[in-house]
């Protein structure tokens, strides 16, 4: 069973129905044995940065050490952000830090938000993205992104007249900037294999 | 490279969709949970479904309806209509919506945008814009709110920029002399207003050949282009759009 983080923000069902509808168990919840016994984590989030930190609560602490002992987590969009260290959206606020890197305005010059169907290039040894080639289109929407402090955790990048990381990997923690339940069949693939891992059981850090 | 995104636009009224001429004279055009599914499988970009009627009946029918679709569409929509506060976004958003559009509300209130931005991230905040051409003053625009039914003084490229300072995410651009005559966009109204925002526009109303969205792309600036006649009444298949507008050089996702 994938636990889908219940935290009161934007749209989080969607995540569920998406996981349903591939077959895979998933349900919403925040309870504290629920979160426990999950086979992953998924940490969604349609929201500005300070209102969905603030929402997650004492969840936040509970995360960071399942993360921490190895469950897989998977953190979309601003679920994404909220594991890097700060964010300055609409103020400063502090993150998870598992992840290195701060989440600040998508650099000036182009349209923002960066909104819609952009092409990602997919490593091809990522699990994450197993079967799905070198290349796809993820659905994205955000006005803020991540400034990743280690090269070695990006396994996905997007060109949006700059280079946007849209993926990253730590052991067992993933994020993705893209939407994953909202990216039609190439988005519900990444489900289905953040799933199969979880699957595969706890790996260590 | 961002794509250029194709958007149906499914406009409810009873829980059929709909689609009338400027506004009025109204035809069925199907069931709104079937129609946004076939257009999600077909390879349309997002969808935006409107509640036409925006009663407080309506309401709790538009709530299940985005429960329905967000069960079956896995491609990001818009839902609008008759939208007041931040308490309704939320339960929109909550129920599947990926965004949610305000006019009428955002008119009265502009704080909404604001407030919305804050608590939702302004890329959930869609301001649409329904814009008739001023008789008083040419090359103008004028904001029409109420489902079109009440023009106000408010110029449309002003109203764009000073919802994008407020908060809004995207703006949907309709034109009301265009919608649903098929004759083309208006592209001057979509550059005015392209040219005086740095967030994403979708131009809405006039649709009517293949040629008509390349040019609200190319002309009018648009990073958008939503049509419902062309598509409800099978004139074009969402592929043979995308296809077209791949094959005159624009990004697509195909």
């Amino acid at each position: 069973m994938i636990v889908v983080i219940d935290y009161n923000v934007g749209n989080v069902k969607s995540v569920c129905n998406a996981f349903r509808h591939i077959g895979c168990e998933a349900k919403l919840s925040r309870e504290v044995t629920a979160i426990e016994n999950a086979a992953g984590i998924v940490l969604p989030g349609v929201a500005a940065f300070g209102y969905a930190i603030s929402a997650l609560g004492s969840l936040t602490e509970l995360i960071k050490s399942m993360a921490l002992e190895g469950k897989p987590l998977l953190g979309i969009c601003v679920g994404y952000q909220m594991l890097f260290e700060t964010s300055s959206e609409y103020g400063r606020h502090k993150g998870l830090g598992l992840i290195g890197g701060s989440v600040g305005p998508i650099p000036p010059g182009r349209v923002i938000p960066h909104m819609g169907w952009n092409l990602v290039e997919l490593p091809e040894d990522i699990d994450l993205f197993a079967g799905l080639g070198n290349e796809k289109h993820f659905y994205f929407a955000h006005s803020y992104c991540a400034d990743v402090k280690d090269e070695g955790v990006k396994i996905a990048c997007a060109d949006y007249g700059f280079e946007l990381t849209a993926a990253v990997q730590k052991a067992n923690i993933y994020g993705t900037q893209f939407h994953p339940e909202k990216s039609g069949k190439a988005g519900l693939k990444v489900l289905q294999n953040f799933y199969d891992i979880c699957k595969r059981g706890v790996l260590q850090c | 490279m961002l794509t250029r995104r194709i958007i149906p636009c499914l406009d409810v009224k009873d829980n059929r969709v709909v689609k009338g001429i400027n506004f009025l004279n109204l035809r069925d055009a199907g069931d709104p949970v079937e129609l946004g599914a076939r257009y999600s499988e077909e390879g349309a970009d997002e969808l935006v479904f409107l509640d036409i009627t925006a009663t407080i009946r309506s309401r709790k029918t538009i709530v299940e309806l985005v429960e329905k679709v967000a069960e079956n569409v896995f491609i990001p929509f818009t839902v609008g209509g008759g939208i007041q506060s931040v308490e309704q976004m939320d339960e929109l958003l909550r129920s599947g919506a990926e965004k949610v559009s305000v006019n009428t509300a955002a008119v009265a209130n502009p704080s909404l945008l604001t407030e919305a931005a804050q608590r939702f991230g302004n890329q959930c905040v869609v301001l649409a814009i329904d814009a008739r051409r001023s008789k008083d003053r040419p090359g103008k625009w004028q904001v029409c709110i109420k489902a079109g039914s009440e023009p106000t003084d408010i110029d449309v490229v002003e109203w764009a920029a000073r919802g994008e300072e407020s908060g809004a995410g995207e703006i949907l651009l309709t034109s009301m002399d265009a919608d649903g005559t098929q004759a083309g966009y208006d592209n001057e109204l979509n550059k005015a207003v392209t040219d005086a925002v740095n967030i994403p526009v979708i131009a809405s109303g006039g649709a009517g050949t293949l040629e008509h969205l390349y040019d609200a792309i190319v002309d009018g600036g648009a990073d958008a282009v939503l049509m419902a006649s062309i598509t409800h009444f099978e004139n074009y298949t969402i592929t043979q759009m995308k296809e077209y507008l791949r094959d005159r050089g624009l990004p697509m996702n195909l």
